[in-house]
Parts: C-alpha cells; sequence; structure tokens
C-alpha cells in the first residue's frame, strides 16, 4: 500500500508541460506534428476536401494524392523551417475555396491539373506548418505531419472512392459546398481584419 | 505472476490508475482563447432567429418536393450564396433591404411549397441564391470580439446545412398521400410567418 501512496502522490505533484502555442502532446516531436495538424483545422479542412476530391475523381487519382500531397507538404515545410522572412499569404481561405468548389461541382479535371493542384495544396500548407513548427519540433514534426497526411488520404480517399450509391456521392458534394462557403466567410473576415 | 495477477496484488495499481485518470491536467500556458466559443457560437447563430431558421428549413422542404438533382442543388446553391452575402457585408459592401429581403424569401419559399410550383432549376436556384445573399449579409457577419471567424463560420455554415438537411428529412413525407398535403399546410405556415416577418420589417 505505501508503494501504491507514493505512486499517487509523484503523479498529483508531476507537473505537465507548459505548451504555448503549439500542440504539445508529451509524446515527443513527432506526435507534436500529428497533433498540429490534427488540432488545425486551417489545415485538417483542406486535406480532408482534397481527399474527398481525389476519392471522387476514382482510384488512380486517389493513389496519385496518396503521395504527392505528403511529399509536397514536407518539401514545403522543409522551406518554411529553414528559410526565414517568407511572406504571410492568405492560404486557407484561397484552399478553402478552390477545394470546396471542386469537390461541390465534382468537377473534372485533367491528371495533369490534378498533380498540380494536390502539389501547390501540399506545398503552401507545408511552408506555413514549417514556419509554426520552427521553433518546437522542427523537421521531426514534419515527419508526423506526413504520415498523418498518408493515413488521413487514404481513408478518406477510399472511403469516397467505395460511395456508390448516387445519393453518397451527394452528401460528399454538400461537404464541399460547406467548404467553399467556409472559405468565402473567411475571406470576408480576413479583409475585415478578424480573419 | 500469480500472485502479482491476484484481486489483492491487482487492487493497488487500479486505484492509482484511476486516481491519475481522474486528476486534472495543470494549466496551459498561452492556451488560444475564444476558439471553441466561435465554433459554439456560429454553431448557435442560425437556429437563433425564426426567420433564418424557417428559410433554411423551407429551401429542403422545397427541394424535396421538387425531387432530384433540385433536392441536393438547392442545399448546395444556398450555403455557397449566403457565404457571398456574408462576405459583403464583411467587407462593407451594403445589401439593400436586408430586412425585406428575408421576409420575402420565407413568402416566396413558403407559396412555392404551399402550390407545389415546379420552375425551371436554373430560376429555382437563382431565387435560392439571392435570398442567400439577405440571410448571409444580415447573419454571417455577427462574429462577437475576441472569437475565431474560421470557427464561427464553420458552425455557421454546419448549422445552416443541418437545417437544409431537416428541411430534407422532413420533405420526404411528400411521398405519402397526407405527407403532401401535410407539407403544403407547413408552406402556408412559412409563408403567413414571412408576412408578420414583413410587416416587421416595414413597421
Amino acid at each position: 500500500m505505501h508503494k501504491t501512496l507514493i505512486a499517487v502522490l509523484v503523479i498529483l505533484f508531476f507537473p505537465s508541460v507548459a505548451a504555448a502555442h503549439l500542440v504539445t502532446t508529451g509524446l515527443g516531436p513527432v506526435y507534436d506534428g500529428i497533433g498540429h495538424l490534427v488540432m488545425t483545422p486551417e489545415d485538417l479542412i483542406p486535406v480532408l476536401a482534397l481527399a474527398l476530391y481525389a476519392g471522387l475523381r476514382g482510384v488512380v487519382q486517389s493513389r496519385r494524392a496518396l503521395f504527392v500531397l505528403p511529399v509536397a507538404w514536407f518539401l514545403g515545410g522543409l522551406l518554411g523551417v529553414f528559410v526565414e522572412g517568407l511572406p504571410e499569404l492568405p492560404v486557407a481561405p484561397v484552399s478553402f475555396v478552390i477545394l470546396g468548389v471542386l469537390v461541390a461541382a465534382d468537377l473534372y479535371i485533367s491528371s495533369t491539373l490534378f498533380t498540380a493542384v494536390v502539389l501547390i495544396v501540399g506545398f503552401v500548407h507545408g511552408v506555413l506548418n514549417g514556419v509554426a513548427l520552427r521553433e518546437g519540433p522542427g523537421v521531426l514534426g514534419l515527419i508526423g505531419i506526413m504520415a498523418t497526411l498518408f493515413v488521413i488520404v487514404t481513408l478518406v480517399s477510399a472511403f469516397t472512392v467505395s460511395l456508390k450509391r448516387p445519393w453518397s456521392r451527394v452528401v460528399v458534394r454538400v461537404a464541399g459546398s460547406w467548404v467553399a462557403a467556409i472559405g468565402m466567410l473567411m475571406f470576408g473576415w480576413l479583409l475585415r481584419g478578424q480573419g | 505472476m500469480r500472485t502479482y495477477l491476484s484481486r489483492k496484488g491487482l487492487f493497488p495499481g487500479v486505484l492509482t490508475l484511476l486516481v491519475y485518470l481522474a486528476w486534472a491536467q495543470t494549466a496551459w500556458a498561452h492556451v488560444e482563447g475564444g476558439q471553441a466559443a466561435g465554433f459554439i457560437t456560429g454553431l448557435q447563430h442560425p437556429w437563433s432567429g425564426l426567420d433564418h431558421v424557417l428559410a433554411m428549413i423551407a429551401v429542403g422542404l422545397w427541394g424535396a418536393q421538387l425531387g432530384s438533382p433540385a433536392l441536393w442543388l438547392l442545399p448546395i446553391a444556398f450555403p455557397m450564396m449566403m457565404a457571398v452575402g456574408a462576405m459583403l457585408g464583411l467587407i462593407g459592401i451594403p445589401v439593400p433591404g436586408v430586412e425585406i429581403g428575408i421576409a420575402l424569401s420565407a413568402i416566396v419559399l413558403g407559396a412555392m411549397i404551399l402550390g407545389e410550383v415546379r420552375p425551371k432549376l436554373a430560376l429555382a436556384i437563382a431565387m435560392v441564391g439571392i435570398f442567400a445573399i439577405f440571410h448571409g449579409h444580415a447573419h454571417g457577419t455577427e462574429l462577437p470580439e475576441g472569437q475565431s471567424g474560421l470557427l464561427y463560420s464553420m458552425g455557421f455554415v454546419i448549422a445552416t446545412g443541418c437545417l437544409h438537411g431537416l428541411g430534407v428529412a422532413l420533405g420526404l413525407v411528400h411521398h405519402l398521400p397526407a405527407g403532401r398535403l401535410a407539407l403544403r399546410g407547413a408552406g402556408t405556415f412559412i409563408a403567413a410567418m414571412g408576412m408578420f416577418f414583413l410587416w416587421r420589417a416595414l413597421v
């Protein structure tokens, strides 16, 4: 019983780590990167929208997004981590609107253009993540983000590809319209200085 | 091993684990404030005004009456055009007669449901889109100070979409003979409420 009491006292008085802006999981930089992605809707929602769009476009494009997005994100992240003085651009609202409209309209685009969209979205969001992670988990955090992106795109795009009933694809398109609407509102908030 | 796993040996460990799980974390420094509040505020906002609620549900009801593809095109068009209206409001571009436009949306959409009117798809989308601009202009810009614009927008759009979904779900009674009548009754109620909103906007 004494051992239990000592263990309880140690737990009660053991301080937690303070978290300043970045998500600190306490499990190391890789998990901090994972936490950063899943707790940042500016990044997470475009990833989900992109995965939905890849799923709507079919198996080939989904597989392409699966590998291109994490790599592009990582390269952008490296730039953000190591290069200082990068301009701050309203990346998230643009991503929301473009990807939301693509999903809502279920728009067909060529493979080249699709790859370009995935590359650009991944790279610019990666740069922003890199800047955010510079003072914290750094490159190891980016590796966590890459792994999470791979998992999210795999699950979401595979699920979307499996949707065969017309109404289920409609639900995906409605979700896309919501993403686009949120993006347009974000533009408004940004222009108003409350973004 | 057997001794360790016995009830007597396991109890201290379980007790320690329970105490640890029940113990609150210490404070986090510099936690961002207002994030969850922004989402909840946005989520609550569309439900706070009867004019907005009735118009959202009416869009879903009318879509269900018209059937596919209006069934899903109207609920797609509305949030996007509503966001355009909100953006106009946010950047300071005035839209004349916002309250009148909102009241008219209830009157016209209610009348469409009452009369089971089936215009061309493009016309139906245009009507819903124009009304959505008024709703967005009036309701999309009311972010309380210190809350996240993104999360407020997410909550606002999700709640609006859920109201459309509710309208569509209710509108599915259209396939039943008594349901058609009930739906027309709902249209009458929405149009009558629209008249009340119009009177309130004009007086």
